[in-house]
């Protein structure tokens, strides 16, 4: 209880601290890495939940990503839908999916579950590119508009930092909060030891599958607000290369704290700025991206071999 | 009589070539304690496996309330009211022994996860009656004083009364102990034959396997030999103890000669 | 429509023998250490163009060829020394991101080192394709099924007829009682990684001249090559090789007779019903756990 109440403080004020942010910082590149930010981090948020309580690794979240920016995008720029009607879909969508396709998934062990959801981003890649009349395909989908309220446009930057951040910290809470009750008790349980929780008659494949659609939700929520601010979507930057992104994120932050998705956001996108400024010839085409994976991977692996806790464990430990 | 609340019908399990298990029967009632005891490889786990859920049967079929056991899984048979414990201490190692406990409670309560994240006063109500339950329960088992321990930390024997905790917050109607008693010394060992007794006297069926034979005679009202996986005797302990194809088979001997 | 068969045949055929070297690579190191080597797409990448960059320096095929393998070999031995021994005793979830990662960084290390361009490589023998009973092969086709059908009678030799390879198929099978009989299972170890890397690269190598390499290459032929291997279970090496000939045919005919845009969509399909089989327990034969 005392727990809840203090998270709840923490998650305001920060709240308030970066509502005051574009107040007082005027650089579009400094607010747009904050919106970029927070929607990452809303995005890793989903797959944190996923490898820190069902422990298994996605490597098609992207699909998510993406199939919330499109839904979103499709049913406000093609369709008239009202902003919030389209985003609430997407997410529901986003979850949906995630339910359906990790059904059957959920059974398998780690690397199987793995490939499958590789397979599933692929496939979802696929999709959007060869489904012209509906996503645009490669040339992509435009006129989305921005998200409003009553006649407020939150079409700039100050506006899209306050609501991004807001959906990621009410996502912080409401996450937080899941993790501190009987479900979260679930859920560890199931991560520390599954027969014994199956003995303590919880359902573990419907625990990681319900994981799972929550994770589906919170990345497609993601996706959907990024194309109310980007306004333009294609499919390339949804591809694997983001996929292992999300990975990184979470991995560099730590699996098993909420915070750590992110901290390891921030890292990433940290990261990926100063990879661009000692290399200038990533910043020429859409292949840019991906460069930045031999990083990535090494650290993938120097993490898991030297820092298994993430960013978030070597601070508690210094 | 009382009705069985637990009835085994010529169970039987097979591993490739190897029977683990053979045509066994027997029953438990409620408020009874039934002893399986037998050398190692008798086919005792597995009896305890296939009646928790963990196991399918080849054969036979086990009957709980005179209706068959839940085929969805253990998460199914514990929800019908048994409870089980594991012969290697199975614990959550790095949540508090609290923690360990209220997911014993997860089968009695029904926060689920939309009240969860946003705290409804349904569920803050429940959590507080959770919380209750379990300190109650760590009472029982005299671990009070560990309540924020990590789990993990704690001695062997204390980690199995921890596991014995979270078996019994389930209120389960029957349950399964797998050498509930290995790892503990003597004055442990008098603790929780008290513990048991105090469990059966609550109307409680209860099931154990172990291997230490007085106190598996001090505190059972039956016991099943194995051996082999098949049923060498069955009967009170005294009875047993002095059957003397148990005790060449089993007691008496150094080897499992069965 | 049908009577272009013997053509969508004989390229399953071919890819099929692709998918099945793969999938053996998947099923040497599975077997063996339970792990399931994510890089195994990547070495089939390294193998196609360090080929291109030895045979760029003049060296003759056959030489690129086995200094590729080797290569690649090495890389498999160094990934496993140096990151998969480390780990051992780590929780499945931090062994499976090791190799996600090291599967990651090589990819990137190739995107680094040859950049976003395919590059053409020479077939290992000139000439004009082959008709072989109503369907046309190019010569490469034929020593792909060439080359995997000798790396297959090569290694069913070494298993069954060396004492390296019965030490690899006891640690399969049982590692404990194997360390008890005197095998070095760390060298097992990394015997596996180090073949796995070879018959990932022979497999790069030889099919290079035929559909072009690219960085990019590893993802989806690892992918494929995996789904070959489970259809076979994992950790039987002729079941890997019948799923990969099945799955290149099944993908051939599908894209031959329905439509060629959703080809790669085979593999998913396949691997989508293996999940639900395996999920509802319909699979006639054990997909292992690996935890």
């Amino acid at each position: 209880m005392h727990a809840a109440g203090r998270r709840a403080a923490v998650l305001l004020a920060v709240l308030v601290v970066v509502a005051a942010l574009p107040a007082v910082v005027s650089s579009r590149y400094v607010l747009s890495t904050l919106v970029f930010t927070a929607l990452h981090a809303l995005a890793a948020l989903g797959l944190s939940l996923v490898m820190g309580f069902a422990g298994q690794v996605s490597l098609g979240q992207a699909a998510f990503f993406a199939i919330g920016a499109y839904v979103s995008g499709v049913l406000t720029a093609s369709h008239g839908w009202n902003g919030w009607a389209a985003l609430a879909v997407a997410a529901g969508a986003g979850a949906a999916t995630a339910a359906a396709v990790g059904g059957p998934i959920f059974r398998l062990s780690g690397p199987l579950l793995a490939m499958a959801t590789l397979g599933f981003g692929i496939i979802v890649y696929y999709v959007l590119v060869n489904w012209t009349g509906v996503t645009g395909g490669p040339s992509g989908l435009g006129g989305i508009p921005p998200l409003a309220v009553g006649s407020v446009r939150l079409d700039s930057d100050a506006a899209m930092v306050r609501l991004a951040w807001g959906a990621l910290l009410l996502a912080l809470w409401l996450a937080g909060n899941v993790v501190d009750s009987r479900v979260g008790r679930a859920l560890r349980a199931v991560a520390a030891s599954e027969p014994a929780a199956e003995a303590a008659g919880i359902d573990a494949a419907r625990m990681k599958l319900g994981v799972f659609a929550a994770a589906g939700g919170l990345t497609a929520l993601a996706g959907g607000l990024y194309a109310h601010y980007v306004t333009f979507i294609n499919p390339s930057p949804f591809g694997f290369a983001y996929s292992v992104e999300l990975v990184v994120m979470v991995v560099l932050g730590g699996v098993t704290r909420l915070w750590g998705a992110v901290l390891g956001a921030a890292a990433v996108v940290a990261l990926v700025e100063v990879l661009r400024a000692a290399l200038p010839a990533l910043t020429a085409s859409h292949g840019a991206a991906e460069y930045e994976i031999v990083v990535f991977g090494a650290i993938l692996m120097a993490f898991v071999i030297f820092l298994p806790g993430g960013l978030g464990a070597a601070r508690s430990r210094a | 009589m009382t009705a069985a609340l637990l009835e085994v019908q010529g169970l039987g399990r097979d591993f490739g070539g190897l029977r683990a298990v053979h045509d066994l029967s027997f029953a438990v009632e409620a408020g009874r304690v039934k002893a399986l005891i037998g050398p190692n490889g008798a086919g005792k786990t597995t009896t305890l496996d296939i009646i928790a859920g963990a196991l399918a049967p080849s054969r036979g079929r086990v009957l709980l309330d005179g209706r068959p056991l839940p085929a969805a899984g253990p998460h199914a048979v514990a929800a019908r009211g048994v409870a089980r414990t594991f012969q290697l201490a199975r614990l959550f190692g790095d949540m508090t022994v609290l923690d360990n406990v209220l997911v014993g409670c997860h089968v009695r309560a029904r926060a689920g996860w939309g009240a969860c994240a946003v705290r409804s006063r349904a569920m803050r109500e429940e959590e507080r009656r959770l919380h209750e339950r379990a300190r109650a329960v760590l009472a029982r088992v005299g671990l009070t004083a560990r309540e924020d321990v990590t789990a993990g930390a704690l001695p062997y024997g204390e980690q199995r009364l921890v596991e014995l905790a979270r078996a019994l917050a389930m209120a389960p109607r029957l349950l399964l102990l797998d050498e509930p008693g290995a790892g503990l010394d003597g004055d442990e060992h008098r603790r929780l034959a008290g513990l048991i007794a105090a469990i059966r006297d609550d109307g409680t069926a209860v099931l154990l396997v172990d291997h230490h034979i007085d106190f598996v005679m001090d505190v059972s009202d039956t016991v099943v030999v194995l051996c082999h996986g098949e049923k060498l005797a069955e009967g009170p302990p005294e009875a047993v103890r002095r059957d003397a194809a148990v005790i060449a088979a089993y007691l008496g001997a150094e080897d499992d000669g069965c | 429509m049908l009577d272009g068969v013997p053509q969508y045949l004989a390229s399953g055929l071919v890819v099929g023998g692709i998918y099945a070297l793969i999938g053996l690579g998947f099923v040497v190191v599975f077997s063996v250490t339970r792990i399931v080597n994510f890089a195994q797409g990547e070495f089939v990448m390294l193998g196609a163009l360090l080929t291109v960059t030895l045979q760029a320096r003049r060296l003759g095929a056959p030489a690129a060829f086995v200094l590729a393998v080797a290569a690649v070999a090495a890389v498999g031995a160094v990934l496993e020394r140096l990151a998969v021994r480390p780990l051992r005793g780590a929780p499945g979830l931090t062994v499976l991101i090791l190799t996600i990662g090291a599967a990651i960084a090589i990819r990137g290390a190739g995107l680094v080192v040859w950049g976003t361009d395919p590059f053409a490589v020479a077939a290992f023998s000139d000439g004009p394709p082959l008709r072989v009973g109503g369907a046309v092969v190019a010569r490469q086709g034929l020593w792909v099924l060439g080359v995997a059908g000798a790396v297959f009678a090569g290694l069913w030799w070494f298993f069954t007829r060396t004492y390296a390879g019965a030490a690899v198929r006891a640690c399969a099978i049982n590692p404990r009682a194997a360390r008890l009989m005197g095998i070095r299972v760390d060298r097992v170890f990394l015997l596996a990684f180090a073949l796995s890397g070879a018959l990932g690269a022979t497999a790069g190598a030889v099919v290079a001249p035929i559909t072009y390499a690219t960085y990019d290459m590893g993802l989806m032929l690892g992918l494929k090559g995996f789904v070959a291997a489970v259809l076979g279970g994992l950790v039987s090496p002729p079941g890997a090789i019948a799923g990969g000939f099945l799955l290149g045919v099944v993908e051939a005919l599908a894209a031959g007779l329905v439509s060629s845009a959703y080809k790669d969509a085979v593999a998913f399909v396949v691997l989508i019903a293996l999940c639900l089989a395996q999920a509802t327990g319909r699979l006639p034969w054990r997909v292992p756990a690996t935890e």
